[in-house]
């Protein structure tokens, strides 16, 4: 394994009145517990506001956790001072959603993709220009590129400029937050490819964000499904979409616009969610929107169950059958 | 071109360009199509493609300069829209043709309530005030499907969620009884099961209202699930056009056929993903002859040299790619 991710909270408190009284918390990410196997991609779906970009920071430590342990390969990593967590930054890095926001438009792609290599304390001009080279061909760009500014560039070029700088001081596991959802259609295949060809040739991991089902399916090996700060569940690629039991999944699963025109519907649409998401603090987080509730369902906290071998669900009934 | 009286409106050929400074985008250049009554209609594309420009061309919000109408009809009820006045239009928008946007939260007005708003969609080409102005609100927030109306109607948009606020902007939409509603990527901006909820209900009231539905995406998937006609639009044109099932089972343009194969999903795991060669090109430098030639797999000499003419399949499945139509596969039987 090469991150273990085990109850992890955070939770954002709300401050209300000319004091700025605590009123109450946002629990962004409430006991949520996952698993890397080196070389594989973990896809961490869910809509927005679920929390997963939350999770996206917690494991790269710019923000603190609360609660729970980040242990990459085996070294706690959730509580090393900013002086101890400096060799892990080269080995956990992060590609976002918005190529154009996440480059300085005042530095050139060489100069963005280089930065990592400076603060890594790699001096040498040439030793740096070299690898520069190196990495614009590995994601596909000419080598004038390093001369260009942001704006010079497509949003699929941009990114891999953004990929690129994760790559420059090798990491061993890459953070996609949405890296596709911001680039047209045609150029979201090449950008996949892109990934899964890099994975292939350097054995880079992957936690791979995304709110779209189809890629998920496509390109994750493991599947962790998250609502309200919680994991809903959890299994292989294959097994979560064959045997899917989480009435969240089965209803997320149904609601992918799926490009095969008249197929019919296998279950209800979710009703829309008017619930205040700040107002549940007991049962399952689920309550309201589930077409299976009880009113067990409201009272207790609801366990992360086994129900396969490495399929895991957080709710009793589905994990009776 | 159908023009008898189920054609709600057609677009003639129609040519926008913007021009700033130098350069000339053009960006929709002789695009036509046409929405009948009581129909979906999809443009779907991606950036740059002109089906944006198209549909606002339509309501005359294109700012002109820098945008400069080079050439068609838009024909509604007997008149060329592009020659109506401003006066005329206003009484056309929000009235027989009204728009919902993407992004309900830059287009609802952030300091005033959601009756507010709603009643001014009403009041503006209805004379009605008071209790019936109040009720056809709460009437119009029952008919998008969202709960507890009367309580939504003193909220403020930053109070209500992204599916709620579309929904109030569909609510605006249907204000008037409009013939025609252009949607513009509404579901865009919102998670995947909302979208699946406002699909439901663009389609529910289609079908309540008699109204006609202008659907703009860059999404195959929600335009498998929309019905009725698709344009496929590709750098200011139309490459495609058919019903739902010959664009998905037997797309004719290799851009169709590309855009197809590179969509990531289930079955395709563990290959090899097929993607587009090349960007979608710059609309101020659009290639000479076909747009999508320098992508192509199928391109020929002539391809670089001549603009493609639409080829027609039968069934009203027309293309733009004379090369594939030369050596056409039989057309599968309906």
């Amino acid at each position: 394994m090469i991150l273990r991710v085990q109850n992890l909270k955070k939770y954002f408190p709300i401050r209300r009145g000319f004091f700025q009284k605590i009123a109450g918390w946002v629990k962004a990410v409430d006991d949520v517990s996952f698993e890397i196997e080196q070389g594989k991609t973990l896809g961490l779906v869910g809509e927005s506001g679920c929390g997963k970009t939350t999770v996206a920071r917690l494991i790269l430590r710019l923000l603190e956790p609360d609660h729970g342990k980040i242990i990459f390969r085996e070294t706690n990593i959730d509580k090393l001072t900013e002086k101890d967590m400096k060799p892990f930054r080269k080995e956990i890095q992060i590609v976002f959603q918005d190529p154009f926001g996440s480059l300085n438009p005042r530095m050139t792609a060489g100069l963005s993709i280089q930065e990592g290599l400076r603060i890594l304390g790699i001096k040498k001009g040439n030793i740096r220009k070299k690898r520069l080279e190196h990495l614009l061909k590995m994601v596909g760009m000419s080598p004038d590129s390093a001369d260009r500014y942001p704006h010079e560039f497509s949003g699929g070029q941009r990114q891999r400029i953004c990929i690129a700088r994760a790559l420059s001081v090798t990491p061993s596991l890459v953070v996609c937050d949405e890296p596709i959802s911001a680039l047209d259609v045609s150029i979201q295949a090449q950008i996949i490819n892109l990934l899964k060809d890099l994975q292939d040739g350097l054995g880079l991991s992957y936690l791979f964000i995304s709110h779209d089902l189809n890629v998920v399916s496509y390109l994750c090996t493991t599947i962790s499904v998250m609502y309200r700060g919680q994991i809903m569940e959890s299994a292989p690629a294959e097994e979560l979409f064959e045997t899917p039991r989480h009435p969240y999944t089965l209803s997320l699963l149904s609601a992918i616009p799926d490009p095969v025109p008249g197929l019919k519907r296998k279950t209800e649409l979710l009703e829309p969610d008017f619930s205040d998401s700040l107002a549940t603090s007991k049962g399952c987080r689920f309550q309201g929107r589930c077409p299976i509730e009880e009113p067990r369902c409201l009272e207790e906290n609801i366990d992360f169950e086994k129900v396969g071998k490495k399929h895991f669900v957080r709710c009793w009934k589905a994990a009776i059958k | 071109m159908m023009n008898d009286n189920q054609t709600l409106i057609s677009v003639e050929d129609l040519k926008v360009y913007f021009r700033t400074g130098h350069e000339c985008a053009r960006a929709v250049d002789g695009v036509s199509f046409e929405i009948r009554k009581q129909e979906t209609v999809c443009l779907v594309g991606e950036s740059g493609c002109g089906k944006t420009v198209s549909a606002l061309s339509i309501l005359g919000l294109i700012p002109m300069p820098p945008g400069e109408l080079a050439g068609g009809r838009i024909l509604f009820q007997g008149k060329n829209l592009l020659e109506l006045n401003e006066k005329d239009m206003q009484k056309i928008r929000g009235n027989h043709i009204a728009m919902v946007f993407q992004e309900p939260l830059t287009s609802l007005n952030p300091v005033f309530t959601i009756e507010d708003q709603i009643g001014e969609a009403i009041r503006i080409h209805k004379n009605i005030g008071g209790g019936e102005l109040r009720n056809r609100c709460i009437q119009l927030l029952k008919d998008v499907g969202m709960p507890s109306p009367v309580q939504r109607l003193k909220d403020y948009p930053h109070q209500l969620s992204g599916g709620q606020r579309q929904r109030v902007m569909i609510a605006m939409a249907l204000a008037c009884d409009p013939d025609l509603i252009i949607a513009d990527e509404p579901t865009t901006a919102l998670d995947v099961t909302v979208q699946a909820q406002i699909l439901q209900l663009f389609k529910s009231i289609q079908k309540s209202r008699s109204m006609s539905v202008l659907y703009i995406t860059h999404d195959l998937g929600v335009v498998a699930n929309i019905d009725d006609r698709v344009y496929v639009m590709y750098s200011g044109m139309v490459t495609e056009q058919g019903n739902t099932a010959q664009i998905f089972h037997d797309p004719r343009h290799p851009y169709t056929q590309g855009l197809l194969a590179s969509l990531p999903s289930r079955s395709k795991r563990g290959k090899r993903l097929y993607s587009i060669p090349g960007t979608v090109p710059n609309p101020a430098y659009r290639p000479e002859g076909c747009p999508f030639h320098p992508r192509c797999p199928y391109a020929i000499p002539t391809c670089g040299r001549e603009h493609p003419k639409m080829c027609d399949y039968g069934h009203a499945h027309l293309a733009r790619c004379p090369v594939l139509f030369k050596n056409k596969k039989p057309v599968p039987k309906e």
